[in-house]
């Protein structure tokens, strides 16, 4: 008898299951996004499309005609999302890896450079840490110097790091890694002071009664402590770092990487490709991002501290 | 003879801070032998805290002299013989029960052999064996408050200080808590130094009560309890328990009053 109690609603909407969790949901921000997009590459394109039109002396166009072909310009000012995921499709599964024209290749020189400035600054972001917690005097000279650095425009100090850099012989991915790790310690040196200084009082004291040492305090206590703080601190690190690597390489008319792709896009108006690299980017950086956050999970389970 | 554990004479300890000083301790004169339970109890402000922190040389006194263990507070703490528990467990959360038991005895440079033996006969003693492979989170807040005990208890101390251990635990779990400490006291024949600010509490645990008051923090009255060492909970209906609680409960009434 109580099975037909059941409201007839439940089982008569389709979509009930399916917008009840967030799969639902985000499929239709995603398909909103798109919806303005379009509506967007249409209007912004429709004027260089009606002046064709005028040229050509053709009038009373369709609309649908007009539509149609501002989503199919060769270059729009804003192209339509499936130009670019066609561009994209193109020069990523129908170029081979090592060719100019695959976006493969130029994002594979972007990465490395990339991880290369991500892990010195993050290395240089953790020890510039452990001394400005450890010492006073550290504290008060480098702190003022690490926050001012970054007030500095990127696009200012680029391409000075870089002809210095040239200069002293130093030439290829360690530049360009510079740039990275230039906007990358930055993040990771506050995330882990706060982290290393994050131990409650009742801890610290914990360990003076035991007469622990810094040493000993500092690897049984303020590093364990530090580790969220830490994985924090490395996603800003690594979207910064891939940053800097785009930044890096248009100063220097790089031939090769992201940035070298979106600066031959704006010299040609190849809008298609500007936004196909803008798009990998993006992606690149989602997928890092992400993939620290795997990294984290998997450490603060192991630590006991992801419950 | 009695062994003097802790010795203190004409202690004080002035803090300076913003709005002048403050005299957390002043006048202290104390003596605590070996295999006593003590118990530091007054109204917040008193000082009996500081009073802890500074037999553990967590603090400095500006005046007087203490000696642990015939020694200064820093020579006692440098030699570990004491042991710290705190107002909360403060286990550390990435370290299961077992590994939070050890940290002491890492820190001590203990063999592992050495370690795992005082790790089981710790826990086993606070009653938490088999709870070894726990994180703290997966224990209740007395089991956590025990095992806090058990890490103390590792340092294998002859002096055992505790700054309000069971402040934060609810009436059933501390008075089980008060009886396992006390069969603990009996069993290892410590000295345990108690911060407590509950009456019934101080009593039924301590062979010496010091009552303190405010303002500056000094010693009102310090009273020898004469109840039996070996003693369970039913102790509170006796006279001679109810007579020490209005011995107390006068004593933090008179050293209160000229506040209002």
């Amino acid at each position: 008898m109580t099975d037909i109690a059941l409201p007839a609603s439940r089982t008569a909407n389709p979509f009930a299951g399916l917008m009840a969790g967030t799969t639902g949901p985000v499929i239709v921000v995603v398909l909103a996004i798109l919806a303005i997009w379009y509506i967007a590459a249409v209007s912004l394109n429709a004027k260089f499309q009606i002046e064709i039109y005028e040229r050509a002396n053709q009038v009373d166009v369709p609309f649908s005609q007009l539509v149609t072909d501002t989503l199919a310009q060769e270059r729009p000012v804003l192209p339509a999302p499936h130009q670019v995921i066609a561009e994209m499709w193109d020069t990523t599964v129908n170029k081979k890896i090592t060719s100019k024209r695959s976006l493969v290749y130029h994002t594979g020189i972007t990465l490395s450079s990339t991880l290369l400035g991500f892990l010195i600054g993050t290395t240089l972001g953790i020890l510039l840490a452990v001394g400005i917690v450890h010492s006073r005097v550290l504290d008060k000279s480098m702190m003022p110097w690490v926050i001012s650095s970054q007030t500095i425009p990127i696009l200012a100090i680029a391409p000075m790091i870089i002809v210095v850099l040239n200069a002293v012989g130093i030439s290829g991915l360690l530049p360009k890694a510079m740039i990275s790790t230039y906007l990358s310690f930055f993040p990771v040196t506050v995330g882990m002071v706060k982290g290393l200084r994050s131990p409650e009082v009742i801890h610290m004291d914990l360990m003076h009664t035991y007469s622990a040492t810094r040493w000993q305090a500092f690897w049984k206590l303020r590093l364990p402590y530090a580790v969220p703080y830490l994985f924090t601190s490395m996603k800003i690190g690594m979207a910064a770092s891939l940053v800097g690597a785009i930044v890096g390489e248009l100063p220097t008319g790089a031939v090769a990487g992201l940035g070298a792709r979106l600066l031959a896009g704006s010299y040609y108006g190849q809008t298609v490709q500007i936004w196909s690299a803008l798009l990998m980017a993006a992606l690149l950086a989602g997928a890092l991002v992400a993939l620290i956050g795997v990294i984290e999970k998997q450490t603060l389970k192991y630590m006991g501290m992801d419950r | 003879m009695t062994r003097t554990v802790v010795e203190a004479k004409k202690l004080s300890l002035t803090f300076q801070t913003n709005d002048g000083p403050v005299h957390a301790l002043s006048n202290i004169d104390l003596t605590i032998n070996q295999g006593d339970f003590v118990s530091f109890i007054g109204p917040s402000g008193c000082g009996k805290t500081t009073l802890l922190r500074v037999i553990a040389d967590l603090e400095q006194p500006t005046d007087g002299s203490i000696t642990v263990n015939d020694v200064s507070p820093h020579e006692a703490r440098l030699n570990r013989s004491y042991g710290y528990v705190f107002q909360a467990a403060a286990l550390y959360p990435w370290r299961t029960i077992a590994k939070n038991v050890a940290l002491p005895l890492e820190i001590m440079g203990l063999s592992r052999e050495e370690q795992e033996a005082r790790i089981s006969r710790n826990l086993e003693l606070v009653n938490l064996g088999g709870f070894e492979k726990k994180y703290p989170w997966q224990l209740s807040g007395g089991m956590q408050q025990r095992a806090s005990i058990a890490r103390a208890l590792a340092v294998e101390p002859d002096l055992l200080l505790m700054d309000e251990p069971f402040g934060a635990l609810d009436e059933i779990v501390r008075d089980h808590l008060n009886e396992q400490l006390l069969q603990l006291w009996a069993k290892t024949n410590k000295t345990v130094v108690f911060v407590t600010h509950s009456i019934p509490e101080a009593v039924f645990l301590s062979t010496k009560i010091v009552v303190l008051c405010p303002r500056p923090g000094r010693i009102y009255d310090v009273i020898e309890s004469n109840l039996p060492r070996d003693r369970s909970l039913d102790v509170r209906e006796t006279p001679e328990f109810l007579k020490i609680a209005h011995r107390v409960r006068e004593g933090l009434k008179a050293g209160h009053s000229y506040e209002d």
